[in-house]
């Protein structure tokens, strides 16, 4: 099976075709140009360099969310269109699956976190059972404070990736050092701490296996978060009806 | 060759460039084979104007069904298509970007041209459809919630602006008017249906004029004006009657864009005026801008309501003369929310 994968949730912009066996192609840019300028760029360039028909693959897994709002539409819309386009099957892959899957056969469990402003982090806690990944903690929206509670309930090791790592470093070695003694941490070196459509379309294989799949018009990201105007217009105590 | 036929050209166009989703199938420039719009207005209704962030989110969930209704109504499949036109500008960037991004991904899995559309060109556009003989030259009043101007076609794809506003658009007046006599968002067709039992001489609000640009409007003063009128009715404890403030609110509106449109065809010697965008559909604009343009011996033309509000049929009637001339949009195309008129 093959699938052609894409990570626009956060400041990089990935794209990568695979099939179980093999990476065939993998782009991966972390420079700050709008995802809409490159994503498609992107992909056209891997497509032409390894003669792919797009009319072959099997199906186009794409990073649902959390992430930048537009970011996230960037994505959702282009996998949408291709979906359209190529009457193939859409793979969403929660975000912090897909950069979890980055340590993918680590015994470590895995706390990816997102920088998601507002002094809080889209985060989760992971873990592989050989080649499932299990759900510890699911993706979520907090304070940092509070996942590194969650992770305080562990024992063995855990290892932190993300762009919110960087922003919550202080917190993250401070909360951490309370359970140093029955729990190692580490982070992730730079190849694998930031999203990667490689190891994010080898984990939709699995959901493709598994049947999870949707189609190109029932797809939508995975916000975790309502619009700032919901959120004030809820706080006001009024009710939003569509 | 042995067909020397001259084969239909069949675009898909798709607009998401504020708070309707549109897709739509346009033969050659002006035969609208469907017209699909999902308007999100209820949705914004509570907000009192549309949140960019809410729009955005249900351009994704709805443009994929509209698509496809789209081409369904037509009768076509993606594989007959010949183009995909999409709006890239102006408008709220982060709705373009929905429409963007899957109308590149949808020319680039189906191996189709992209036309990148103008938003504002398209209202114009709109007037090819009902009218097959309108050819360029013409003057064309755009007038809508973010937008008001008076554009010179001087040929298809060949744009002038002549006049545009100092400060709010004539339909940001509207809205604004709408809300402070409560009767809430969107105000232009609430105005419209309300100043039918108004007295449009019952109260007298401005008509600006800008010294030494008389082709530019001007419409803050007007909704101050509006403002003013009824603080002072509250003070004095008089009660307002809403139908003559929007009738009068709106007469003024009217006789503004009438008369500048009016004047700027008249200097400019052009016999063919042409109305557009959410505005165009005012009642009392259609009949007075058709009794001014008679009197004057100008040909009045002016799109079906349908084609006034936001729409994607008017987007592949303007891409078709683009796909035309050759021009083709790029996979980098990106959206651009301060689009200007004619400068691609």
């Amino acid at each position: 099976m093959r699938i052609l994968a894409m990570d626009s949730s956060g400041l990089v912009a990935s794209v990568a075709l695979l099939d179980e066996e093999t990476l065939l192609a993998e782009y991966t840019i972390n420079y700050k140009k709008t995802h809409s300028q490159t994503l498609l760029p992107m992909m056209d360039e891997i497509v032409r360099m390894t003669e792919t028909d797009l009319a072959e693959i099997d199906a186009i897994a794409v990073a649902a969310g959390p992430g930048s709002f537009t970011g996230l539409r960037i994505g959702s819309a282009t996998a949408k269109g291709l979906g359209l386009a190529l009457d193939k099957p859409l793979v969403s892959v929660p975000t912090l699956e897909g950069l979890a899957a980055n340590l993918w056969g680590s015994e470590a469990y895995l706390c990816p976190m997102m920088d998601a402003r507002r002094k809080q982090v889209y985060t989760g806690i992971y873990h592989f059972d050989g080649n499932s990944l299990d759900l510890v903690v699911d993706q979520k929206a907090c304070p940092v404070e509070e996942i590194l509670k969650d992770c305080g309930r562990l024992e063995g090791k855990v290892i932190f990736l993300g762009d919110g790592v960087p922003v919550y470093k202080e917190i993250i070695e401070d909360i951490m050092g309370d359970y140093r003694d029955r729990l190692a941490w580490a982070y992730a070196p730079a190849h694998l701490n930031r999203q990667r459509a490689g190891a994010l379309g080898r984990l939709a294989l699995n959901y493709l296996r598994q049947g999870r799949q949707e189609t190109a018009a029932d797809h939508a990201p995975i916000y975790l978060r309502k619009s700032q105007a919901e959120r004030e217009l809820n706080a006001k105590g009024r009710i939003l009806k569509e | 060759m042995m067909n020397e036929e001259k084969k239909d050209i069949d675009i898909l166009a798709i607009e998401t460039s504020c708070d309707e989703t549109a897709a739509a199938v346009v033969r050659n420039g002006r035969e609208v084979l469907s017209n699909i719009i999902y308007t999100q207005i209820k949705l914004h209704t509570v907000f009192g104007g549309v949140v960019p962030e809410i729009a955005s989110r249900k351009h994704i969930e709805k443009i994929n069904p509209v698509i496809e209704a789209a081409l369904a109504e037509a009768g076509k499949k993606l594989s007959d298509i010949d183009a995909v036109a999409v709006t890239y500008g102006p408008g709220l960037v982060g709705a373009l970007l929905v429409g963007v991004a899957e109308a590149k991904a949808i020319a680039y899995g189906t191996k189709k041209p992209l036309i990148g559309g103008h938003h504002i060109e398209g209202h114009i556009s709109a007037n090819y459809i009902e009218h097959k003989e309108l050819e360029p030259p013409f003057l064309c009043l755009v007038a809508s919630g973010g937008h008001s101007h008076l554009v010179l076609v001087r040929d298809y794809g060949v744009y002038e602006i002549i006049g545009r506003t100092r400060d709010d658009a004539a339909g940001e007046a509207f809205d604004k008017v709408a809300r402070a006599i409560g009767l809430g968002y969107p105000g232009g067709p609430k105005v419209d249906k309300l100043a039918r039992q108004g007295n449009p001489r019952a109260i007298t609000f401005p008509r600006a004029r800008i010294a030494d640009a008389p082709d530019d409007f001007s419409f803050s003063g007007l909704k101050s004006a509006v403002l003013n009128y009824l603080n002072q009715c509250q003070m004095k404890g008089e009660e307002v009657n809403k139908a003559d403030v929007a009738a009068s609110f709106q007469q003024s509106v009217v006789d503004v864009l009438t008369d500048h449109t009016i004047q700027a065809a008249k200097r400019l010697k052009i016999d063919k005026v042409a109305i557009a965008g959410g505005v165009a559909a005012n009642s009392t604009l259609r009949r007075q801008m058709k009794e001014v343009c008679e009197k004057n011996g100008k040909k009045f033309y002016y799109p079906s309501p349908v084609y006034c509000t936001d729409n994607a049929a008017m987007i592949g009637t303007a891409a078709y003369y683009e796909y035309m001339k050759g021009s083709r949009a790029g996979w980098d195309l990106n959206a651009v929310p301060n689009l200007k008129i004619g400068s691609r």
